[in-house]
């Protein structure tokens, strides 16, 4: 299995959705062997492997670039191409990135790129400048893993370690699954990088079979990506779920008469947040009686600050900027509504948080999170009048409220890693005996 | 014979500490006093303890020839008092030589004046109290917030019987008019008006080390050629600067000392010029015309107007926000409370959210806290939630030891009216 992160080290939820797939699959009795471009040795791998590509190095015959280039080259006609990927970059690194400490220390990189041949790549496995050069590089590596081990499927984990898939499917001739967490839509919308595009079709086109997280990346994948619907299976994302203890009483919100409406994640616009900014004015020019949060940092913060202000909405409108873990905890549980405005969102786990917490959803109908939850409100994103309307029954009819979160959680414990680990078990026998 | 008066300006803002969103209602120690110690203690190194002795010996040396005045505000004056009381020992020593003069402003260097006359007036009183208390001179002539004037502040300041104010004099605002002559408010004519010369005032200010400037370096013999090439009959020269440009803003190794020591002797020598303070000047110099700003102006920035503190978005909601408080506020009657107010009206917390970039930014960003005016907001935001929830919970418990009180009453009295009976039943029979 090629993933590019492995909890705790993520940035994201593909490290989350790969360890709650490995996990699964273990627990379904499949052997697992995890690839990473870099290991950092406190990862959990119980009863699985986990390689570090950071680690591997490379033989002789292995090293002929030229053979190994030309395959590259002939699948990929990106390869080789560098790119500095700014949706990649997490709410932290986005932060840091654009103070001019970083640029400063990007400079120095840049002038230090040139490298010798190697019979070994140090990968960072982030998200940074050479993010391009480490998906080839990891490819590379992914021909001698590939040498190396036994095993009877390949499955790759999103673009980013398609090339690697790829590259094991020719060394070894083992059927390869692309799995799609996200496509390059949902990250760019309309501006999609053109080689990171190219990089998913041919991934998943050189692939046996594909996995797309919901109905709704399947459809992206057949329109915009010309994939033939029968290759493509849907398995939802699992969720972590254990009936943990509510969180102590001082955490509820006792702070704030008003009720609390949260937005919680990146404030990019894929998340749409520029709508809940909307939906919230429309809210209050009605009834005061509500704040909203906006935890999250990203690059449309700012815009979305200016905003808030512009309608004169912010003595009932805050910002907490990014949130860690236990800080996520908290604040969902001040929250009498979590809403999610994403414009495309391939699945989405944070609503599943919410509801962890007992908090009602409101999600938009681009979502495939949408697919799993019955009971939550959905709306179209753009729709900010449903919106406001979704915010103010949830916030204001207990009975409402309470009946979407107790459903709602219902739902969730079915959406266990080991059942959904099932089907990929079941795609996994299929294909082995083709 | 020309005067020169020489003004300025001593401030510190009670800055705020980094305070989260999760900070509301568990914490209500918005100041930072770490850091506005550090910084004090700073700038007093650098600046206030040099340039006051500075100051107290030219007046020794040139007897009564050699003239100051300076506003002080409140917030910089709580926080001599809080964390180096000698400062105030040392402003005092300026005072007691009777050569210095003390000027009125906002208790904490605020922007009231644009937008609540009762706060404006009870600011200012409650300003010239403290400095009469510890500078024994009750102030005569008002300075507002950064030279902050239109014709509605001089209404109201005329009203509390001031009899100058200063102000800025860019000729941008004065169209034609020389600042080297004393104006009067148009329609309070006893309210005479001096002028910052923006020109002389900013070559030392501004642009003393500036090593790109064409005058570089100013000397004292320049500055005073300068001083001899104006107009014969123009009467004043207004220099009104920020303190800080001694030691501060113009670091030592400027020269900046020894160019202001110097000053004083090389001025009175040519025989042509004495220095005044400001209620001196306007007693000397009959007003030459009115002078009338109908839109405010400040000394701030190119603009010269309110843009630094007011007018982006940021700025104006929480602006609004802290100004719809203000009633509440004196309902409450809360000491806490009521100081919070003050040091949260200080006008430095919307110089920080000022988003105009260039030219003006740099300067902006040298005196904020914060990495940018989007931080500056949040923060400050965060705070005005907690003091809001604050005061409104105070107003609550008011209402309710009231409703307390009247109902007791109301009971008391129910228990002696005899209720008449109706015999609704009997008649109909």
């Amino acid at each position: 299995m090629f993933g590019w992160e492995f909890p705790p080290h993520i940035s994201g939820g593909l490290g989350t959705a790969c360890l709650g797939i490995t996990r699964g699959l273990l627990e379904n009795h499949v052997e697992v062997l995890f690839v990473v471009p870099k290991a950092f040795g406190d990862e959990d791998t119980r009863n699985m492997r986990l390689i570090s590509a950071s680690a591997t190095v490379l033989h002789e015959t292995v090293r002929e670039f030229t053979t190994v280039n030309e395959f590259l080259t002939e699948k990929f006609t990106c390869y080789g191409a560098n790119a500095y990927l700014i949706p990649y970059l997490n709410e932290e690194q986005f932060e840091h990135f654009t103070t001019e400490f970083a640029i400063e220390k990007r400079k120095e990189r840049e002038e230090h790129t040139e490298r010798p041949i190697y019979t070994q790549f140090d990968f960072s496995g982030k998200y940074g400048r050479d993010l391009m050069d480490e998906v080839w590089k990891y490819s590379i590596i992914a021909s001698q893993i590939a040498k190396d081990n036994e095993f009877d499927v390949i499955h790759a984990h999103d673009w980013l370690s398609f090339p690697a898939g790829v590259m094991a499917k020719r060394i070894s001739g083992k059927p390869l699954v692309a799995h799609v967490h996200a496509t390059e839509f949902d990250r760019s919308g309309e501006h999609v990088n053109q080689n990171i595009y190219d990089i998913e079709r041919s991934g998943m086109e050189n692939a046996d079979k594909i996995i797309a997280v919901s109905e709704f990346t399947k459809q992206i994948l057949v329109n915009r990506y010309s994939i033939d619907p029968d290759k493509i299976e849907v398995v939802h994302n699992g969720v972590e779920y254990s009936s943990s203890p509510k969180q102590n009483e001082s955490e509820v919100n006792e702070t704030f008469p008003e009720k609390i409406i949260t937005y919680l994640g990146r404030v990019t616009f894929q998340k749409g947040p520029e709508y809940f900014v909307e939906a919230a004015a429309k809210v209050l020019e009605k009834d005061k009686n509500f704040r909203f949060v906006m935890a999250g940092s990203g690059d449309m913060l700012t815009r979305m600050i200016r905003r808030v202000a512009q309608l004169r909405i912010s003595s009932h409108f805050h910002f907490t900027g990014f949130l860690k873990g236990p800080e996520v905890e908290k604040m969902f549980a001040m929250s009498s509504v979590y809403v999610m405005p994403s414009v495309s969102e391939p699945f989405g786990i944070s609503p599943l948080e919410a509801v962890k917490s007992d908090v009602p959803v409101i999600i938009s109908n681009q979502s495939g999170v949408k697919e799993v939850l019955k009971h939550a409100m959905k709306v179209d994103f753009w729709d900010i009048n449903a919106m406001a309307n979704a915010i103010f029954a949830l916030a204001k009819f207990e009975s409402l409220a309470e009946h979407f979160a107790r459903e709602s959680k219902k739902e969730m414990e079915e959406l266990k890693w080991i059942y959904q680990t099932k089907k990929i078990k079941s795609i996994y026998e299929e294909l082995v005996t083709k | 014979m020309k005067n020169i008066c020489f003004y300025f300006q001593v401030h510190q803002p009670f800055r705020l500490r980094n305070y989260h969103f999760f900070d509301i209602g568990k914490r209500h120690d918005y100041f930072d006093p770490i850091k506005n110690e550090e910084i004090l203690r700073k700038v007093a190194k650098n600046c206030y303890f040099p340039t006051n002795a500075l100051m107290l010996d030219l007046i020794k040396k040139h007897g009564d020839q050699f003239k100051i005045s300076y506003s002080i505000s409140g917030t910089a004056l709580d926080q001599f008092e809080m964390y180096l009381p000698e400062l105030i020992d040392s402003f005092r020593a300026l005072a007691d030589t009777g050569c210095v003069e003390f000027l009125a402003e906002t208790y904490s260097h605020s922007l009231s004046a644009l937008r609540s006359k009762d706060e404006f007036i009870s600011q200012i009183s409650a300003h010239s109290a403290r400095i009469e208390q510890l500078f024994g001179q009750k102030p005569k002539i008002f300075r507002n917030t950064e030279l902050i004037y239109s014709d509605y502040i001089g209404e109201v300041v005329a009203s509390l019987g001031f009899r100058g104010m200063l102000t800025e004099g860019a000729d941008r605002i004065l169209n034609w008019k020389s600042p080297n002559y004393v104006y009067y408010h148009p329609n309070n004519p006893k309210l005479r008006l001096l002028l910052k010369n923006y020109k002389l005032s900013d070559d030392v200010a501004f642009r003393f080390s500036d090593k790109n400037w064409t005058e570089w370096p100013l000397t004292c013999e320049k500055y005073v050629g300068w001083l001899n090439a104006l107009d014969g009959n123009e009467e004043t020269i207004n220099l009104f600067m920020d303190y800080e440009t001694f030691g501060e803003h113009q670091w030592p190794d400027t020269g900046i000392f020894e160019f202001m020591r110097a000053l004083p002797e090389q001025v009175l020598a040519t025989g042509n010029y004495r220095f005044v303070t400001p209620s001196e000047n306007i007693k000397m110099l009959n007003p030459v015309a009115p002078l009338s700003m109908e839109s405010p102006v400040s000394w701030a920035d190119q603009e010269r107007d309110l843009s630094a503190w007011l007018g982006n978005d940021l700025q104006d909601d929480a602006f609004d926000n802290l100004y719809k408080l203000s009633s509440k506020i004196k309902s409450c009657c809360d000491e806490e409370l009521e100081r919070d107010w003050l040091y949260l009206q200080t006008s430095d917390h919307f110089y920080y959210m000022c988003t105009k970039y260039f030219a003006d930014g740099d300067i902006h960003k040298y005196f904020s806290p914060f990495n940018n005016p989007y931080d500056a907001f949040i923060n400050y935001m965060n705070v005005l939630t907690d003091f809001t929830l604050r005061v409104n919970k105070a107003i609550e418990k008011k209402n309710a030891e009231f409703r307390a009180v009247t109902n007791r009453n109301l009971v008391t009295e129910n228990e002696k009216i005899v209720v008449p009976k109706l015999h609704i039943m009997g008649s109909m029979k």
